[in-house]
């Protein structure tokens, strides 16, 4: 299949540049070969992997299927409950994968997924402190994404809405606000259920857009992974290029000097 | 001693169900053959398997879904005939329930998914009728007040592996196949070219010489040394952890088998139940664990809450031969004389009945 070259700025996280702005969950897919063709239709560079779920070095599993695919990979610590368990986690994918990076994911309820605030401070606290490049999975709350960031944390990944949910960006606000309370790159995170959702993230200031379930569960992932990377760049694009202003009342697209008079 | 020496028409490698079914139909056809397990015949994930027959619950969006509900389908409408035969042949039950399948949801989120996988079955002309809470509910009582919605699948049954597995084995060797156990195979041996199978070489050292070679290992295939890299197929173990659940008032709970987000419930015959399964990546580690059983008891207390009087009679764990498009790898390889019959993942108890057909009739027509 033809890709499209990236059309946008790269992007630039803790001194690591990114040509896409589109980062992908590898969780949910039907297969690890929808997986991959759904990786290589985005265009990402950046996938996350959750390493509870995950055997590293078993032959022809997930993470051989990446490697194949030529990603970089983002250890997450989905399915921690406490500050102790994403502590604990981050470290040993820092063993298994051979980076210092890690999606930092401290869930406080079940049936939601949010975030427990106040365990994810601690544990991006010590892991800053232990040398990790911290992404915190954050509300939407500038406040505390701004704590993060005073902690030492690379970026900030708020949600749109819950996890899997595919509710897109329940308070743009808040991701405006984020974006203006921060100066590092934002990510937003969870929530995103099409197109559209994405290239809003995008128009509202965050520097990229973090997409799973609305890929992988899609009918066909692989053309759903196409939006998602157009959406991106039309939502980048659009941020860049200066929107206009909103008004209540039109105004016309052509000026009215020099029309041809018809009588 | 001399075992090993005498050559069989076909080695099949692997005693699982896929394994044992293709050994009982070519010894049908008149081939010698030979059964080489690593362990115990019958032990390995097919022991493990709940024996769903399930191809339309099963169904998957894409092109590999497709072809793997085509393959179903198929398996599936000839599991009467085969179960009847295998019962004929080895004296033993299988177990066959015909009680069709309900897929629940239990809220708003969960019953919007289950309208659109509604609507994709429909749209393939699949039988899959939609229920109402209440008529799902009168048709298994046990169910959760809080079902919101259900399809029923009333083609998608059962059989316990197990039993299916007691039968091939005697079917087997009522029909002189020769069955050898803890005979872990090194690899597949080819002739000078490259070109041709000319049998296989056990762990031990020993030859084992044959014309044909079907490989029928499950997650193990791809320990199998010795074919070039051209002619492999990747196969990876997909860990299932799984209940073995006993109802001490006897049978009633559940006549049907039920399928919810994050598992199953299938009935047999004598009150008890298998309830599965999770799915992990996680290489060949076959530890359960607290989180693993958690999951699949939360979520299946939802929706039978009448679970909790059930005595827990096992937790077992498998692996599940996946393919990279979860499809089976059913025919001749790229070598002559080799066949694979392996990579069935979630369906080997389903596809076993079509595979030994498939392959017997690639073996038959091979010159062994």
């Amino acid at each position: 299949m033809a890709t499209v070259e990236t059309d946008t700025d790269p992007l630039t996280i803790a001194g690591r540049t990114l040509g896409s702005r589109l980062l992908l969950g590898t969780g949910g897919f039907a297969s690890l070969e929808l997986m991959a063709a759904a990786i290589e239709a985005s265009g990402s560079e950046l996938v996350t992997v959750a390493l509870r779920r995950i055997d590293t070095t078993a032959r022809g599993s997930l993470v051989d299927v990446l490697a194949d695919a030529g990603v970089q990979l983002l250890p997450n610590t989905a399915g921690c409950y406490t500050a102790r368990d994403a502590v604990l986690t981050a470290k040993l994918a820092r063993e298994a994968f051979a980076t210092d990076w890690v999606k930092l994911e401290v869930i406080g309820d079940e049936d939601t997924l949010l975030p427990d605030a106040p365990e994810l401070l601690r544990a991006a606290e010590e892991l800053v402190d232990e040398g990790f490049v911290v992404l915190p999975y954050t509300t939407d709350d500038p406040v505390l994404a701004r704590r993060l960031v005073d902690i030492g944390c690379a970026a900030v990944m708020p949600l749109g809405s819950p996890i899997g949910s595919g509710m897109g960006i329940r308070n743009p606000y808040n991701i405006a606000l984020i974006r203006e309370a921060v100066d590092v790159p934002v990510v937003l995170d969870a929530g995103i259920g099409t197109a559209s959702d994405a290239a809003l993230a995008m128009e509202l200031g965050c520097d990229a857009v973090m997409a799973a379930s609305a890929i992988a569960r899609a009918e066909d992932p692989m053309r759903m992974a196409r939006a998602m990377r157009h959406a991106v760049e039309a939502g980048r694009l659009a941020r860049t290029a200066g929107r206009i202003p909103r008004r209540l009342y039109a105004t016309a697209s052509t000026p009215n000097e020099g029309l041809p008079a018809f009588d | 001693m001399s075992d090993g020496i005498r050559s069989a028409d076909v080695v099949i490698v692997g005693g699982g169900v896929i394994g044992l079914a293709v050994a009982w139909r070519a010894r049908e056809k008149g081939l010698s053959v030979k059964v080489l397990e690593r362990e115990e015949i019958g032990r390995g994930t097919s022991y493990v398997a709940a024996g769903m027959l399930a191809p339309v619950a099963e169904a998957e969006f894409g092109a590999a879904g497709k072809r793997l509900l085509e393959l179903g389908l198929r398996s599936a409408e000839m599991w009467p005939g085969f179960a009847a035969e295998l019962e004929r042949a080895s004296g033993g039950e299988v177990g066959l329930l015909r009680t069709g399948t309900l897929l629940l949801a239990r809220d708003e989120d969960e019953a919007r998914a289950l309208e659109r996988q509604l609507a994709f079955r429909q749209s393939l002309g699949l039988p899959a009728e939609r229920l109402l809470a209440s008529a799902a509910r009168e048709r298994e009582p046990g169910l959760a007040p809080t079902v919101r919605l259900a399809i029923e699948c009333p083609e998608d049954h059962s059989v316990d592996p197990r039993l299916v597995l007691a039968a091939l084995r005697q079917a087997c060797e009522n029909a002189g196949v020769e069955i050898r156990e803890r005979a872990a195979v090194e690899s597949v041996e080819l002739d000078d070219a490259g070109t041709r199978v000319t049998g296989v070489i056990l762990r031990a050292g020993e030859r084992v010489p044959a014309g044909l070679v079907v490989l029928a290992a499950g997650a193990w295939t791809g320990q199998i040394a010795g074919l070039p890299s051209d002619a492999q197929i990747s196969v990876r173990p997909v860990k299932g952890q799984i209940l073995r659940l006993r109802d001490p008032a006897g049978p009633g709970l559940l006549r049907r088998v039920v399928r919810f987000q994050g598992g199953y419930l299938v009935p047999r015959a004598d009150g008890s139940y298998v309830l599965g399964a999770t799915v992990e990546e996680k290489g060949f580690e076959l530890s359960p664990t607290a989180g693993g059983v958690y999951e699949l008891l939360r979520e299946a207390h939802e929706l039978v809450p009448g679970i909790d009087e059930l005595q827990i009679e096992e937790l077992s764990v498998g692996l599940r031969p996946g393919t990279p498009d979860n499809t089976p790898a059913i025919g001749p390889g790229a070598v002559d004389g080799l066949m694979w019959a392996t990579g069935h993942y979630r369906n080997g108890i389903l596809l076993a009945p079509l595979t030994a057909e498939l392959v017997v009739a690639e073996l038959a027509g091979v010159p062994a």
